[in-house]
């Protein structure tokens, strides 16, 4: 029984950094229909910022915030410098150019912070919490916390601001947003600035546990991908459900069965559920009108 | 203009190109200075760097100036290969370090013995010097000896049974396969086999199953670099009370650093470099360990790391290897590195012999335990 309970605590933990990273995905794909493979980089630079901040002796309750700040300064300078000046390129074209953007923000991220593995000590202190025989660290609970926060922002925020829509107004048809008088730009730099604050505040609640470095991006954005696929991209309800299904999964199947398959596991579940649920669990069936 | 004369400007032209190479003695190395492997690289290149400046402004070797070219291959095997051929065709190498990463190595290996020009690896695996090449050598320990020097450890303590959770990173998983290659024949019995990924975040449900197995004694744990303070961290949040040892690849500050409290209590094998102050004075180690880290300090700010460390007794037994063999022929380089008999590096004692191209044994490794945030030697 303490066996189950500490199986699913570590797949809750994990999960939820999953969820956390795949929520990031949501905004921008919402917006311009691009899978920014940026994304990890996102939270790389919330977790090394945070962590360059609190070694330098800043309290990690004015750190944070700054992490999640520079994050979103990246997301602006981003999308002004590199989504912008393609104009109506084909989304082909936008999405390699997030390649090239994680490619050059990993070398920029190396020379600015530097190579080293990086952490700091949990905001609730580092003593594990135990329950019923099983064990969680303080750390967890915050990234738990936080993804059901980004989870409920984004979910109130897409559906119940104008800004929201206005942004769902864009991705779905950009000129015709436009005509009704919607401002297409404001639309789609918030959604990058956005995006790429809740990827860094998923870099700044999950590097206590995670540990970060400058080249971690792309793992982690990996599995937020997965996530987010599983769930059905775009959909906030999909990213939490997908990443902590898969956290859930990892962690039982390696508890269970054999850590060697704890991967291969998660992705074959990610299979079959795209297989049958193309659109992904919680994805709306789109429909393309020709 | 007659021919004549094109001849003779013809050879003065090749007198010219040829004159700087006359004057001084050229080495290559090829390591992973950015990439993936670039925390290992980075440090072995500054080391190379720092050395040859030291050596140089001593007045070079046998008089001549000592120059290194160095390529930054990114841990890549096929820019390493295509390095490599251009250090023997191009530079006009005398001998040749690197190979960051077993990878590159392997990539580069064959390529010195067809040309002869000796090469001195500083990767870790067996397989660079199991089967013997004649210009092929390597300083790093190798993963099956750190296995058995942990695996004497843990009988000597009269414990023998051992789980083994291990990363699945390159590093992990070759040690995890020599680790239950030599496991009999160290007297210890694995009962427990887990592993995870590179990146995960949490270990707790292979740690839990370990603790579960009947009988487990103590835990050792293969792995590379944010993997196994992660396996400590949930190590210590599950409670668990068995010994706990890590491996050499972890062997570094960061590593206490990163795994905090969590830490006290680990047991790994590591070069004496991690201890500089507690070898004894009559140890051969002490005098390399401690230049080379006033050295390094002096030049970079920063602690050397165990990897650098390897790119310095390449450096200093190939240095040794020209002083005695003179600059003008590869091949006797080749066999000067070969009889290097007693050479005290900060990795280990180096006797090379023609059937061991590495020359060190279980001594080279120093059995360390995390107390108080810091280093002690197990004795």
């Amino acid at each position: 029984m303490a066996e189950l309970l500490q199986f699913l605590v570590s797949g809750v933990t994990v999960g939820a950094i999953y969820a956390a990273v795949a929520l990031g995905f949501t905004l921008i794909y919402n917006a311009t229909g691009v899978v920014n493979f940026a994304q990890g980089e996102f939270v790389v630079i919330g977790g090394l910022t945070a962590a360059a901040l609190i070694g330098a002796g800043v309290p990690p309750l004015i750190a944070a915030p700054l992490a999640v700040l520079a994050g979103l300064v990246v997301g602006l300078l981003l999308y002004r410098l590199a989504i912008r000046p393609a104009g109506q390129a084909p989304l082909v074209s936008l999405i390699i150019i997030t390649i090239g953007a994680s490619i050059f923000l990993r070398g920029a991220m190396q020379m600015v912070f530097d190579k080293q593995i990086h952490r700091y000590d949990g905001f609730s202190g580092e003593a594990p919490i135990g329950f019923l025989g099983a064990t969680i660290l303080p750390q967890s609970l915050w990234i738990i916390g936080g993804s059901l926060v980004v989870f409920a922002f984004l979910a109130w925020f897409m559906g119940h601001t104008r800004a929201g829509r206005g942004i769902r107004a864009t991705a779905s048809n950009r000129l015709a947003a436009a005509l009704v008088g919607i401002n297409t730009r404001a639309a789609m730099n918030l959604s990058f600035a956005l995006s790429a604050a809740i990827g860094a505040l998923a870099g700044v609640l999950a590097t206590p546990v995670t540990f970060t470095s400058y080249d971690v991006g792309v793992l982690v954005a990996l599995k937020g991908f997965s996530a987010t696929m599983l769930g059905g991209v775009g959909s906030a309800q999909g990213a939490l459900a997908g990443g902590l299904l898969i956290g859930l999964i990892e962690a039982l199947t390696a508890g269970y069965v054999s850590s060697d398959y704890k991967d291969a596991a998660a992705f074959v579940v990610i299979l079959a559920v795209l297989f049958l649920r193309p659109q992904g669990l919680f994805g709306a069936r789109m429909t393309e009108r020709v | 203009m007659t021919s004549a004369k094109l001849g003779a400007g013809l050879s003065a032209l090749a007198l010219l190109a040829a004159l700087p190479a006359a004057a001084e003695i050229r080495i290559g190395a090829s390591l992973a200075v950015t990439g993936p492997a670039a925390f290992l690289g980075d440090p072995e290149a500054k080391t190379l760097e720092m050395l040859v400046e030291a050596v140089n402004a001593e007045g070079g070797v046998n008089g001549e100036p000592l120059k290194l070219v160095l390529y930054d291959d990114g841990g890549d095997p096929n820019k390493a290969r295509t390095f490599a051929t251009r250090l023997i065709e191009e530079d006009e190498v005398v001998a040749v370090i690197g190979g960051t990463s077993t990878g590159a190595t392997m990539a580069m290996s064959p390529l010195f013995g067809e040309y002869e020009i000796p090469f001195i690896s500083l990767a870790g695996a067996v397989v660079i010097i199991d089967p013997v090449q004649d210009y092929v050598f390597k300083t790093p320990h190798t993963d099956r000896m750190a296995c058995e020097k942990i695996f004497a450890d843990i009988t000597g303590r009269g414990l023998t049974k051992v789980g083994m959770i291990s990363g699945t990173g390159g590093f992990g998983k070759s040690m995890r396969e020599q680790c239950l290659d030599v496991a009999e024949a160290s007297g210890v019995e694995i009962v427990a086999d887990e592993t995870y990924g590179p990146n995960d975040a949490d270990m707790t449900p292979q740690l839990t199953n370990i603790a579960n197995t009947a009988g487990v004694e103590a835990v050792v744990n293969p792995g590379f670099g944010q993997g196994p303070a992660v396996v400590t961290r949930n190590f210590a949040q599950l409670g668990l009370e068995l010994p706990f040892y890590q491996s050499h690849g972890v062997a570094s500050d960061s590593f206490i650093e990163l795994a905090g409290p969590a830490a006290e209590g680990v047991r790994l094998p590591a070069t004496p470099l991690l201890i500089p102050g507690q070898l004894a004075d009559d140890d051969p180690q002490k005098q390399p360990v401690t230049d080379y880290i006033a050295a390094y300090e002096a030049k970079y700010g920063d602690t050397p790391s165990t990897f650098g460390g390897y790119a310095y007794d390449a450096f200093n037994i190939v240095i040794a290897a020209i002083e005695s063999a003179g600059a003008d022929d590869p091949a006797a380089i080749r066999d000067a590195i070969e009889a290097t008999s007693g050479y005290a590096g900060v990795t280990g004692v180096y006797s090379f012999s023609p059937e061991d191209h590495l020359g060190l044994d279980l001594t080279a490794f120093r059995m360390l335990e995390i107390r108080d945030g810091g280093w002690a030697p197990v004795e």
